[in-house]
């Protein structure tokens, strides 16, 4: 058996086109994906136009001091903004495709707000050309704004809180540099008993001030819920975030074991199915199992070989993906083992269809469109299909070796599950397709 | 005839794929330095019954009677690695045969099949001649008593036909058994000791050319001429 693997390790040296693929194959993977990962998207140059610039941007609410300039400031975090001069010079930067949006602060947004009977309000004005930074743009002000409506928000219940208090309890009130004293429904239904007290007991004008006193009261013990009420007016929903089910691995640590695993199969699946219906092609496969090699012995020299060169091609491209993403390095050893066991699993799955199709080309194709729909199947999270579909889908996907060979290396890279269960998986799907890779020779010579 | 001097007989073969039978009940034998023609119509079974000699295929009845120690199989298309050099394909298969002394074995083969010149040249850049001289000599690498040889000059032009021949009566000169199918019937009657006719799977004749010639009757034709008037004669 290694007299023929020194052969196929030979003719991949003499493939050069297929050697530089597949060396550059993860070098290029990590690179780009070490700068995704690494790199946010670029800050997207919007057109700003401030219409408070030269006049007060300071709303007075409950007593505090909130400077809108600075509120705006943190746009600028998400966005690289472009200044313009007026709202028409903002608005034909969109159009003349300067800037992927506009963002326009009008003149009275400051008096809207301190008045608080009309909102305040932002324009927005978008390019339509790409969609994806569009959404990002548009995305981003939305959220900004959102967050300084809720900072708004609750400084104006905070005012209006203090208002009722003023209005239940009485107390000192300044408005425009002026201080007034306000009686209150307390201190006037005090005022109102003690009126009462003083009137003779048969007097009609007694029974008048038991109604005002008693709605006074009510008015006040009514009150006294509205801070509850404020409350959830300045935040009308509030979120609760549970995870049921899945492991704390981030995007970022995710993305590289999806990388992994997708190089491992392309490589694996490609090479396996390739050299077996090589052989054929070659017409060596008669002549190799006239008692040469066996037949299971072959399957086994090209499961090592795709295996072998699949493991080292993936070591490769982890090592270049941890010059941009931190990787644990003390896990090397189930690195390996997720990395062996999958590969062997594709393996099998390669020499299956290299069996089947008998002919380098349909292998080859076979292998390469096999790999796209059971990665993205692989990805179909539940919920984003019907019930029904997803069950199909996960069938689908337990029984190819993409999904199983993802969770492992998901596993064994980020310590997210169990790594056992994977690979008993995968080793279940090593030994079901390499026996109808051994069936699939029958009709190979 | 199954006497000392036979390196490789065969009785009563029977061969099917489904419904159809391949080979009727072939037998034959042949002894050292013998060269065997299979020659028949196309889909007579003359690759079925190389191939069931080679060991690739088993018979459904008959069997082998006699086994020679070694069977060299040369199958039609070169059974080689194009990418590999004509050394490297010589290595490899002598490896595999377990050749005690490769490298010895590698350039016996290399003088054998007048190749040496060649031999750091991959063999996709070789001519069909040359590269069925590599097939054959890697056939050849085990020093088998008996060589099959699966219409071993097709798709050569002259030049290369003549060389090919040279070579193989040189094999059979050094007491290589010599089995080999083939459609160019003047091959077969320059060059062979025995002729199996077969047709439909049925051996209609086992004897020397000039046995043909006779049992057709008829003078004044060619073998070739001779060899259809005999199908025509048996109903094909």
């Amino acid at each position: 058996m290694r007299w023929l693997l020194l052969k196929d390790l030979q003719i991949l040296r003499r493939s050069p086109l297929l050697v530089a693929l597949l060396v550059l194959y993860p070098v290029v993977i990590a690179v780009l994906i070490g700068f995704a990962l690494s790199r946010g998207p670029d800050k997207p140059e919007v057109a700003f136009y401030n219409g408070l610039a030269g006049q007060s941007a300071v709303v007075e609410l409950g007593g505090d001091r909130i400077d809108l300039a600075q509120q705006g400031q943190r746009l600028f975090d998400a966005i690289d903004p472009v200044r313009v001069n007026s709202r028409k010079e903002a608005i034909q930067k969109v159009r003349d495709g300067d800037v992927l949006g506009a963002l326009i602060i009008p003149r009275d947004l400051a008096t809207n707000i301190q008045s608080s009977l009309e909102p305040g309000t932002v324009e927005v004005y978008y390019n339509a050309e790409d969609p994806a930074k569009r959404q990002f743009v548009e995305n981003t002000i939305k959220a900004q704004v959102q967050t300084a409506n809720g900072a708004l928000t609750k400084r104006v219940a905070k005012e209006a809180l203090q208002l009722l208090d003023l209005i239940s309890s009485g107390g000192q009130y300044t408005f425009l540099g002026q201080s007034f004293d306000v009686l209150g429904l307390k201190r006037a239904e005090s005022i109102l008993s003690r009126a009462r007290a003083e009137l003779p007991a048969g007097s009609p004008e007694r029974a008048e001030l038991d109604r005002v006193i008693a709605f006074g009261k009510l008015a006040r013990e009514n009150l006294s819920f509205s801070d509850d009420v404020l409350a959830v007016v300045g935040e009308p929903i509030r979120v609760k975030a549970t995870a049921l089910d899945g492991g704390t691995t981030s995007l970022t640590s995710f993305a590289v074991a999806l990388a992994v695993a997708v190089s491992l199969m392309f490589i694996t699946l490609l090479l396996a199915a390739g050299t077996l219906a090589l052989e054929r092609e070659e017409n060596a496969f008669a002549r190799l199992v006239r008692g040469l090699v066996s037949k299971t012995g072959l399957l086994a020299e090209k499961a090592a070989l795709a295996a072998g060169c699949s493991v080292v091609v993936c070591l490769v491209m982890m090592a270049g993906l941890g010059l941009f993403v931190d990787l644990d390095w003390g896990r090397f050893p189930l690195w390996l083992a997720a990395l062996a066991v999958g590969a062997l699993a594709f393996a099998a799955l390669g020499l299956a269809i290299g069996g089947l199709t008998r002919d380098v080309r349909a292998a080859s194709l076979l292998a390469f469109m096999l790999c796209l729909p059971l990665a993205f199947l692989a990805l179909v999270p539940s919920g984003a299909v019907a019930p029904v579909l997803y069950d199909v889908i996960r069938a689908v996907s337990a029984v190819f070796p993409f999904k199983p060979s993802l969770d492992a290396l998901d596993a064994a890279l980020n310590d997210a599950g169990g790594l056992g269960g994977p690979l008993l998986h995968l080793a279940g799907l090593t030994l079901a397709f390499g026996a109808l890779g051994r069936l699939a020779l029958r009709r190979f010579a | 005839m199954e006497t000392a001097t036979v390196t490789l007989a065969a009785r009563e073969l029977v061969k099917r794929y489904g419904d159809r039978v391949a080979l009727r009940r072939v037998s034959l034998s042949a002894g050292p330095g013998e060269l065997v023609a299979v020659i028949g119509p196309n889909g007579a079974g003359k690759t079925t019954l190389l191939s069931i000699l080679a060991g690739i295929q088993q018979p459904d009845e008959g069997e082998l009677t006699v086994l020679p120690q070694g069977v060299g199989w040369v199958p039609q298309q070169a059974a080689l690695y194009g990418k590999l050099t004509v050394e490297e394909n010589l290595f490899l298969f002598a490896r595999l045969e377990r050749c005690p002394d490769p490298r010895a074995t590698v350039d016996r083969m290399l003088e054998l099949s007048d190749l040496r010149e060649r031999a750091r040249d991959q063999v996709s850049t070789l001519s069909g001649g040359n590269r069925q001289r590599v097939n054959i000599a890697i056939g050849l690498l085990a020093e088998p008593e008996v060589l099959l040889l699966d219409e071993p000059s097709a798709a050569l032009d002259p030049r290369q036909r003549s060389r090919l021949w040279e070579f193989i009566l040189r094999l059979a000169g050094e007491g290589t058994t010599v089995i080999y199918a083939t459609h160019n019937v003047q091959e077969a009657d320059r060059y062979a000791n025995q002729l199996i006719v077969l047709a439909d799977g049925e051996r209609l004749f086992y004897g020397s050319p000039r046995e043909l010639e006779q049992e057709v009757g008829t003078t004044g034709l060619d073998f070739e001429e001779a060899f259809v008037e005999f199908l025509h004669g048996r109903g094909h």
